[in-house]
């Protein structure tokens, strides 16, 4: 469960995020969708606490990501924007250091490892060098690592970037079997039909400002479109930066 | 501290699997700086011979001014090469080391009994010639002491008289203390190893990962920063020791190889030598460890560390400067003093002292103090949020 209330942020004269409050429930994928350049990743860094606030609340069940920032990393799963892997280093190994870091025991790693490799269909690249992977191998060895230690909530920025259409579907069925198993699931994207297939509520996000917030049906009924992305024009005036 | 482990572990691992970097980090150094000290010791060494034995070939001019001493001068084997037009022009553009020219009132002064004037054309800035200057000087001052005597004498006077004193060289300096003036780059080469075994690795882990945005996903991890950094600083550290290690162990091997015998020096550094050495400079490699550290994690980029790196290892060499021109005397005080006391020590080691073992303990003292206060101002870079996201766009 995140709380966000009235948040702002800015990075010398650009106001990046001006009081942005809306909250993702668990059991529920929430999207922040919004065009290039809305604050969308500038407030999941303020979410995953390396990045501080200026102003505004954030709970992370019940923790706030400065003073329990330690706490609430034990509970969070963080795909950036940057993949961020080490290309050096195998998936495996890659998946691993991130769950010694945990303090997890060999075991248990060694459980997850062998549930990743069967659940995101991994095991053909599990010990190759993460150098030269396609970004559907990256995202998904970044999605391993960042659910290793089985967090309750999960935060992922843009998670479908450059992904084909297989690995696209394998991301969004593992993102609804997350879904299903209880976690809060908030991602951000610039991609229409993600939100659509995905996303229980939607966060519209453009200049930094919420343009609208709910339930898909009820974005349609307050528009009085047909389709989202009608809608959503509708809402931020534009199409410009979206992807249908 | 299971964190700092975990951290070290992956380091090591990812730079070891980095071929190129392990290779310049690791065997570089060991293999090309024992291949140079041998070189340069050698090539310099074998230049001093060939000077110092080759005939004199000297042009002078007016020799008719002085037949005898032009004679004399021959008879000492030098080869006299004729006249020429412009001596100075000759020696400047170096086509000549020293150029004797007699002048003209040479002949009337020696009649008369005054001090006759010779010039000497040379051109002592140009350091290679200094021997055969200091051949022909020598000559000339044979002759004119040996016309001294016999003018003395042919006055009833004893030419004892015209020398009150007669200095004696006392020599201490035993074959090994003189084989310290080959080693005294040594000192050098080593710290220097000890700083740029780890640069590759201080840069990669935290510039170099910033870089490549793996910083972020690591710092979402619930292990405190500055265990992150510790982990990173160890790796570091590790790998200069490891390269400081293999220098020394291949200058064991290759010394002996030295051809200096037949300078009257004696260059052997034991085992025992060499771990003591390895000893006094192991604090240094975690100095230097902080050190990269914190610059790496001010730089925006690996560009930006390296370009901060071509000072580092310049860093090094402050003492050796110093000390090559001018020398100290290894005290107490000066032990606490990072970097300088090990130049210190390394040279007392060498030359076969024993180490008064306060001197090795400030010595470590001092370089581990400043290596903690530079890992502290590290750490608390880490915790910047910047650290992460300088140079980005939110």
């Amino acid at each position: 469960m995140i709380k966000v209330s009235n948040l702002y942020k800015s990075f010398g004269k650009v106001q990046a995020v001006r009081g942005i409050s809306f909250a993702a429930r668990d059991g529920e994928v929430t999207g922040l969708l919004g065009p290039n350049g809305a604050g969308k990743t500038t407030t999941l860094r303020m979410l995953y606490s390396l990045l501080p606030p200026h102003a505004g609340e954030i709970e992370v069940d019940g923790l706030n990501p400065i003073r329990d920032a330690l706490a609430i990393k034990r509970n969070l799963g963080v795909v950036p924007d940057n993949r961020g892997l080490y290309n050096r280093l195998t998936a495996r190994e890659n998946i691993r250091y991130f769950g010694e870091l945990h303090g997890m025991s060999h075991d248990s790693i060694r459980e997850r490892l062998e549930d990743f490799a069967r659940r995101l269909n991994m095991a053909d690249f599990m010990d190759r060098r993460c150098e030269g992977f396609s970004q559907g191998q990256r995202v998904k060895v970044a999605i391993a690592r960042a659910m290793v230690h089985q967090p309750r909530t999960v935060l992922l920025d843009e998670p479908s970037n450059g992904l084909d259409v297989m690995s696209t579907r394998e991301l969004r069925k593992y993102i609804l079997t997350l879904k299903g198993a209880g976690h809060c699931i908030v991602l951000s994207t610039h991609i229409m039909q993600e939100v659509a297939a995905l996303c229980d509520r939607i966060v519209i996000i453009a200049g930094g400002v919420i343009a609208a917030e709910g339930t898909p049906p009820a974005l349609l009924a307050r528009t009085g479109r047909a389709s989202l992305e009608d809608a959503f024009v509708d809402l931020i005036g534009t199409d410009e930066g979206l992807l249908a | 501290m299971n964190g700092i482990l975990v951290v070290f572990r992956k380091e090591i691992i990812e730079s070891l699997r980095d071929r190129k970097a392990t290779f310049n980090s690791l065997l570089l150094g060991p293999l090309l700086f024992p291949l140079l000290f041998l070189g340069l010791a050698w090539f310099g060494i074998s230049m001093q011979q060939e000077r110092a034995e080759k005939p004199l070939r000297i042009p002078v001019v007016g020799a008719e001014h002085a037949p005898n001493l032009v004679a004399w001068l021959e008879e000492q084997g030098m080869e006299r090469l004729p006249a020429v037009e412009n001596p100075e022009e000759m020696v400047r553009r170096n086509d000549a080391e020293a150029i004797i020219r007699i002048p003209a009132g040479f002949g009337e002064d020696w009649q008369a009994g005054r001090p006759a004037p010779i010039e000497i054309i040379a051109d002592p800035s140009r350091r290679e010639t200094s021997v055969t200057i200091n051949r022909v000087k020598g000559l000339v001052q044979g002759y004119s002491g040996q016309i001294g005597s016999l003018r003395l004498q042919l006055r009833g006077v004893s030419p004892e008289l015209a020398r009150p004193i007669r200095m004696v060289d006392v020599d201490l300096s035993t074959p090994k203390s003189r084989g310290m003036m080959v080693m005294i780059f040594l000192p050098y080469i080593l710290m220097l190893t000890a700083f740029v075994g780890g640069l590759h690795l201080a840069m990669d882990s935290t510039a170099g990962e910033k870089e490549r945005r793996s910083l972020e996903p690591l710092f979402l991890n619930p292990a405190p920063r500055w265990r992150i950094m510790c982990g990173k600083m160890l790796a570091t550290t590790c790998f200069g020791f490891a390269s400081l290690a293999l220098t020394l162990i291949s200058f064991r091997l290759t010394l002996p190889f030295l051809p200096i015998d037949q300078l009257g020096i004696e260059l052997r550094i034991s085992t025992q030598s060499i771990f003591t050495i390895l000893l006094v400079i192991a604090p240094v490699t975690l100095l230097a460890a902080a050190l990269l550290t914190l610059l790496a994690s001010f730089a925006r980029s690996y560009k930006e560390a390296q370009s901060y790196m071509g000072l580092v290892i310049l860093i090094p060499v402050i003492p050796s400067m110093l000390f090559m021109t001018n020398p100290v005397k290894p005290e107490t005080d000066i032990m606490w003093i990072p970097l300088f006391s090990q130049n210190l020590l390394i040279g007392e080691i060498v030359r076969g002292e024993a180490v008064p073992a306060v001197w090795l303990l400030a010595s470590a003292g001092g370089t581990l103090a400043l290596g903690l206060a530079l890992a502290f101002i590290a750490a608390n870079l880490y915790n910047r949020a910047g650290l992460i996201y300088s140079g980005m766009s939110g």
